[in-house]
């Protein structure tokens, strides 16, 4: 645990706290009482594969519905009890876009701006200098719906920042963007954060999280799995690991034997040695292939990251199942 | 900010959001008049000399005369079917959850839909209007205060029928169903007293004609406009109109309240 986080957590508020919060859709459960802190400033990703609950959780969190059971206080206000004061402090960009396509990028910023209560000429001001920032003041008179998908994520975010939020809920914001839109988003989101805004963003995509969060946890089945930096959660699995091989069945089967403690995955002829990647084990693995006479046709060294937290945690259908093994 | 004076400023904001739709695609909200004008062009050209005997004239223009209040009032029937319609396209837009997540007044939303399309009908009834008395139809006599309180009346039944109509396109998944399930409002027009009188319907038949709030209004604005007799109809429109409005209220703001999908 980062001592320092709870130290200023003990001074400032969170952000956003919550205490086993639960949501079910009929006999489904979505989220299963997820607890949750984030320090103010900071930026937190709460990571899971699709179905998770993630949405689910901005959903209540940012008061557009109810939770079952748990509770929750976003800036302060208690979500159940006070959601307008929660509204006025938060900003929502979800992942289907929150503009209206029927009415120019420029009118949906004014019609922000005037839900805001900012006077016309301020709404104008902070309307004309959001469409510069976000690159769309070229085309801030078309139709939002003629908008490609990067300009019309550009545009909700645009539109979010007209109420000036101290918290930002970013529902899988570079779902569906092209990887130039995806890092236009990212550089969006650490200028935002090096403004003292607080993020709290989910993904699907581990180097998003491990690229902009302060923090992350990790969502699986409606419970949070695992949480802290993306260094603590890479510390959590021993993914460190050689991979060999071998398109002959013969040379594979006497380097299995020569290399005991590999894991095998027979089917695709390859061998996996626990490593941590340096010469000297790398030498050692090398030099037992030669003395039993095999030649591997491929070796690799894997280093671990968030994808082997990510499978070992989430255990989803799609684990390559050495990965499981080794985990485990 | 006090509470009544947030809620008008949102309700004026989202109001001026959808007259801005109106504005930039107004094909449905001319669509919707299509309908009243050329039923009322059929009825009065083709059919108009056959129907004005059977109501007991003496010319084509008795029967224009007879027609046209209750055209009027089928016009807003149509175009409440269109903010059904345009109140389903705008709940699956994503924008609507944005409202949801900010500190507005949260009828707003509703309310700058229900004076939308309120405005519309009005705009709806002096367009179709303008077409009745362009083919012939007088007013005989009226009053300026009898014609206010026409306006009025035509204005109290938008806001009614407007009110069940968002409650129908609340509870309708898509644009469709919006405007399959708000189609009553246009055939409960067609079997009122809007085209022949209620006495003129085989017996059976007169009491679904007879109690239904469409039957009273044209009645109303008939006396108001013609100088028939209104006897009980008046009360009678004003009070399906509040029922109405209160029960469309009522159901749209409980439905606009349930946490969406």
């Amino acid at each position: 645990m980062a001592s320092s986080v709870m130290s200023t957590s003990k001074t400032a508020p969170p952000a956003v706290s919550a205490v086993g919060l639960r949501k079910a859709y009929g006999d489904r459960t979505v989220l299963d009482g997820i607890d949750l802190r984030v320090p103010a400033g900071s930026v937190f990703a709460l990571l899971g594969p699709n179905g998770a609950g993630k949405t689910t959780a901005v959903r209540i969190l940012s008061t557009l519905i109810a939770a079952d059971g748990g509770q929750a206080q976003v800036a302060g206000h208690n979500i159940a009890t006070a959601p307008d004061g929660v509204r006025a402090a938060i900003g929502v960009t979800g992942q289907f876009s929150a503009v209206d396509g029927l009415i120019t990028g420029e009118e949906n910023m004014l019609l922000m701006a005037d839900l805001h209560h900012l006077s016309r000429r301020e709404g104008r001001r902070v309307t004309a200098e959001l469409l510069e920032r976000f690159d769309l003041a070229e085309a801030a008179k078309k139709p939002a719906s003629t908008y490609s998908g990067g300009m019309k994520r550009r545009l909700d975010i645009a539109m979010t920042l007209v109420g000036d939020p101290r918290i930002l809920f970013l529902d899988e914001p570079t779902t569906g963007l092209d990887p130039r839109s995806r890092h236009t988003m990212w550089q969006i989101v650490r200028r935002l954060v090096a403004g003292g805004v607080t993020v709290f963003l989910t993904t699907q995509y581990l180097d998003e999280a491990d690229e902009l969060a302060d923090r992350i946890a990790v969502l699986n089945d409606g419970r949070i799995v695992a949480e802290g930096t993306a260094e603590e959660l890479k510390r959590l699995v021993p993914g460190g690991h050689v991979r060999l091989r071998f398109s002959d069945p013969d040379a594979y089967r006497s380097a299995a034997t020569a290399l005991h403690d590999a894991t095998r995955d027979d089917e695709a002829l390859a061998l996996r040695i626990p490593s941590d990647g340096s010469q000297r084990e790398l030498r050692s693995v090398l030099d037992r292939l030669d003395s039993a006479g095999v030649e591997a046709d491929e070796l690799a060294v894997h280093t671990p990251d968030l994808d082997d937290v990510f499978f070992a945690l989430t255990g989803g259908a799609d684990v390559p199942h050495q990965t499981e093994e080794n985990v485990r | 900010m006090s509470a009544l004076s947030l809620a008008l400023r949102d309700s004026n904001t989202m109001l001026r959001r959808n007259l801005l739709h109106v504005r930039r695609y107004p094909s449905l909200t001319l669509n919707v008049l299509l309908t009243p004008v050329m039923l009322l062009l059929l009825f009065v050209y083709v059919f108009g000399d056959v129907m004005s005997t059977g109501i007991g004239g003496t010319g084509r223009s008795d029967y224009v005369a007879y027609l046209v209040p209750g055209v009027l009032l089928l016009t807003v029937g149509g175009t409440t079917i269109g903010s059904a319609v345009s109140v389903a396209m705008d709940m699956n837009e994503g924008i609507i959850a944005r409202f949801r997540t900010m500190a507005i007044h949260r009828g707003s939303v509703l309310v700058g839909h229900v004076v939308g399309s309120v405005l519309q009908c009005v705009a709806g009834v002096v367009l179709v209007g303008a077409v009745g008395v362009a083919i012939g139809f007088r007013s005989t006599d009226a009053t300026a205060v009898e014609w206010l309180l026409a306006l009025g009346l035509l204005a109290l039944v938008s806001l009614a029928l407007t009110w069940i109509a968002v409650g129908m396109g609340l509870s309708s998944p898509n644009a469709e169903a919006a405007s399959n399930n708000a189609l009553p409002l246009m055939i409960l027009p067609l079997i009122s007293s809007a085209f022949v009188p209620v006495h003129a319907m085989p017996g059976w038949f007169q009491p679904v004609a007879e109690y239904q709030p469409f039957t009273p209004a044209i009645e109303t604005l008939r006396g108001l406009l013609l100088g028939t007799a209104i006897g009980d109809s008046g009360w009678i429109a004003v009070a399906w109109c509040v029922g109405l409005a209160a029960l469309g209220y009522v159901w749209s703001t409980s439905l606009f309240h349930r946490d969406p999908k």
